[in-house]
């Protein structure tokens, strides 16, 4: 998968947890991905169509998603199931947002489409013409995983 | 921090009708917007909501997001607009691509804010709104664009 497509996820979801979970987003592993995608904690899908087409998984373990909560939701004690789905969904309607910006701004046009809570355990593929990238990245409690299976329409704009 | 709020004690607050699909992105901006010294006059998960309770509620101020179901925000600006092209609507979405800047200017929002949002940076913008609600100029694409 071209890294340019990759750097803008890479980017954002840094920036966002710094601003928002006032901590640092550290990147630990890179891996490629075949199969299903296997759930690890709170997730939320969001799909993109246009010069670049899609879906990008992102999913807090227990452990950050529960620091996203209480961190964003300023609530004494733990915060709800349902409150912690809402920022998680939140937290990747940003992400995604901001690296969506980034990539429009080099040239890609696409519509992102609303982000949905990801329930069920096994998650779908990356489609057949769609390598399937999946970024581990370490915060001060719990880990974070974007699983980006995205591939261009059109021919690379970038450069 | 505290703010300044938007109007003195003896003028009635501003009203806000805040629109995002979120549940917690519309409770976090209500939260920015009482901290404002505002009032939240209605809030709206999609484009279609967000019409009626315009017509409903006559905000001073609508808060609307780009990317939700049923219909965006910038579709949902065009309709507001035209059927009241004195609304004051300002942008709030993650997705800030000069594109759907542009396109939100050119349907009638003023102002754009990008997710997520600093309470600081937010303030200032709707006290410049408001300050050129007051004024005949606007925003324009064509500053946007320079």
């Amino acid at each position: 998968m071209n890294m340019e497509l990759i750097q803008p996820f890479i980017n954002s979801l840094d920036a966002v947890i710094s601003e928002t979970m006032r901590c640092s987003a550290r990147i630990a592993d890179v891996t490629m991905e075949e199969g299903s995608y296997q759930r690890t904690g709170v997730a939320a899908l969001v799909t993109l169509s246009g010069d670049i087409e899609g879906r990008i998984i992102l999913d807090m373990d227990a452990a950050a998603a529960g620091q996203a909560a209480s961190d964003l939701s300023e609530i004494a004690g733990a915060p709800s199931e349902e409150t912690t789905r809402e920022i998680v969904c939140e937290l990747t309607n940003m992400v995604i947002g901001n690296s969506v910006t980034q990539l429009n701004d080099r040239g890609f046009k696409f519509r992102v489409h609303p982000p949905e809570i990801f329930l069920i355990d096994v998650g779908p593929r990356g489609t057949l013409d769609s390598e399937t990238v999946l970024l581990r990245f370490e915060l001060p409690k719990g880990a974070v995983y974007l699983n980006i299976a995205v591939h261009e329409n059109s021919p690379a704009l970038v450069g | 921090m505290e703010f300044k709020p938007l109007t003195s004690a003896d003028q009635p607050k501003i009203r806000f009708l805040v629109v995002d699909d979120s549940v917690f992105a519309r409770k976090n901006i209500c939260k920015m917007v009482e901290a404002f010294g505002g009032e939240i006059a209605g809030e709206a998960g999609d484009g279609i909501a967000a019409i009626s309770k315009y017509k409903d509620t006559r905000p001073d101020i609508v808060l609307m997001d780009i990317t939700m179901p049923k219909m965006e925000g910038i579709e949902a600006v065009e309709h507001i607009v035209r059927d009241h092209p004195e609304a004051c609507i300002v942008m709030v979405s993650s997705v800030g691509y000069q594109d759907n800047i542009l396109s939100a200017l050119q349907k009638g929002a003023r102002h754009f804010v990008q997710k997520p949002v600093k309470p600081e940076a937010f303030y200032e913008i709707i006290r410049y709104v408001l300050s050129e609600n007051s004024e005949p100029s606007r925003t324009t694409p064509a500053e946007v664009q320079s």
